[in-house]
């Protein structure tokens, strides 16, 4: 048996949100370079702004975006790791907490009712998977609601197949115009049942960004998907142009015989996404 | 591009078409969901706001801290739309326009062309650059919505597109 203090747990969540929330990821630079040589004026203009953005927050220690999110916590934890030291929950609210706190980053979390804010951007949205092993793998994804308020789930019937999905992921796009802050990125849940195909969704958007699915059936819903996605023609900040989409990444699971749940959680130009494995 | 100064003469916006790209200087207040619901109270109750709408910008925005030296934290727009049901009453109270991201309401851009308003779209994404845009701030009211509070931002170069203008055209349905 492995034990790992949950105090390592808090110190790695703290430094996953700060270098998730300043650094751009190299693939989505290279996505929004890409985009920019594709696309002329206010599309252009967005762009090159965006990457100018990137180069200004990486220098001043200062969050790409205003909107810091909220912290989505995803754990792979090994089943011969035994945690000791404050609960799990804590150690990890613990870290958002001085993360959101030392990076100045907003606090944007709320009572849905009230909307009193809670003040230290807790509690995270953690999700705990027990896998084989002694390691502890930490993705930490803080989610802009900009996008995720663009997110859709539908419970299509199996008659409606791969046009159904590809349409679903389409129209989902489509309906969320230059809302979400395009290009956008499409993290799509396949299959499951209602709860869990919103997470496999989520857990999509932590795949890079020029990755394919290893299924070549799923690869092609993500080809398909993204070319019709890119014919709208919203653009980048919805200015019109070229480039709607910088990727479509689906996950798959077994479903019941009756149903072909599909999730769609939207999300901007941006993907913010740090793992650390202790 | 086009440099402007705020707040701007009916004129000056009769020149603005949607897609032109503009760097704007001069006085902007921040406010969204919460902070439009205060004022609507405000309103309601026919009492004295924190600030006059006459010829004023609204920017949406809920700012992050300001580190030390800086005016204030990453502050890029918020989405325009949520402000939908908001943005037509504070137009035809004299609101000279707004700055936001996305796309708006018919509503909103038939009370923009009554009202010779304007709406900008700032680039979503873009809090840190639009942070050093920013030369001054100050709390003007609602200290207790936090990032959602009013502050009085002073801009200077703050990069815009025309996404509504006076004519009743947008960058977004072309």
């Amino acid at each position: 048996m492995k034990i790992v203090e949950t105090s390592k747990i808090e110190e790695a969540v703290c430094r996953l949100a700060i270098k998730a929330c300043v650094n751009m990821r190299g693939d989505c630079q290279r996505a929004l370079l890409a985009a920019r040589e594709r696309e002329e004026g206010a599309a252009r203009f967005a762009l090159d702004t965006l990457l100018e953005n990137e180069e200004i927050a990486r220098k001043s220690g200062m969050p790409i975006c205003q909107d810091t999110g909220m912290a989505c916590v995803l754990i792979e934890l090994g089943q011969e790791v035994s945690l000791s030291g404050m609960p799990l929950a804590d150690a990890v609210n613990e870290g958002v907490r001085r993360a959101y706190s030392e990076g100045n980053f907003r606090k944007s979390i709320c009572d849905p009712l009230t909307r009193k804010n809670t003040g230290d951007n807790t509690p995270a949205h953690l999700h705990v998977e027990i896998v084989g092993g002694d390691k502890v793998r930490i993705t930490f994804l803080p989610k802009g609601f900009g996008s995720e308020n663009m997110s859709y789930l539908k419970m299509l019937t199996p008659a409606e197949g791969k046009r159904g999905i590809v349409d679903t992921i389409v129209e989902a796009v489509k309906k969320a115009g230059s809302r979400p802050c395009p290009p956008v990125v499409v993290g799509v849940g396949i299959g499951g049942s209602f709860d869990s195909c919103a997470y496999l969704a989520k857990k999509a958007l932590t795949r890079p960004l020029e990755s394919h699915h290893p299924r070549e059936d799923v690869a092609s819903i993500e080809r398909e998907a993204i070319d019709k996605i890119n014919a709208l023609g919203i653009g980048p900040q919805g200015f019109g142009g070229k480039t709607s989409a910088l990727a479509v990444l689906c996950e798959v699971a077994p479903t019941h015989i009756a149903g072909l749940p599909v999730a769609v959680n939207m999300q901007c130009h941006c993907v913010r996404c740090e793992e650390e494995v202790l | 591009m086009k440099k402007l100064s705020l707040p701007l003469t009916t004129e000056q916006k009769l020149l603005l078409h949607a897609g032109d790209c503009v760097l704007l200087s001069g006085t902007v207040y921040t406010a969204r969901d919460c902070a439009h619901r205060r004022i609507f109270e405000l309103l309601d109750a026919d009492m004295p706001l924190p600030f006059s709408l006459k010829d004023a910008f609204i920017y949406y925005a809920g700012p992050c801290p300001a580190p030390e030296g800086f005016a204030t934290g990453s502050c890029g727009p918020t989405t325009s739309a949520r402000m939908n049901v908001f943005a037509p009453r504070l137009l035809d109270s004299g609101l000279g326009g707004m700055i936001g991201k996305g796309e708006m309401s018919d509503e909103v851009v038939s009370a923009i062309v009554k009202n010779h308003a304007v709406y900008f779209a700032a680039v979503g994404g873009a809090g840190a650059l639009y942070a050093n845009a920013v030369k001054r701030s100050e709390l003007v009211a609602f200290p207790d919505l936090l990032s959602e509070a009013v502050y009085r931002f002073e801009v200077e170069d703050f990069p815009v597109v025309v996404a509504i203008d006076c004519h009743g055209d947008t960058i977004y349905k072309r």
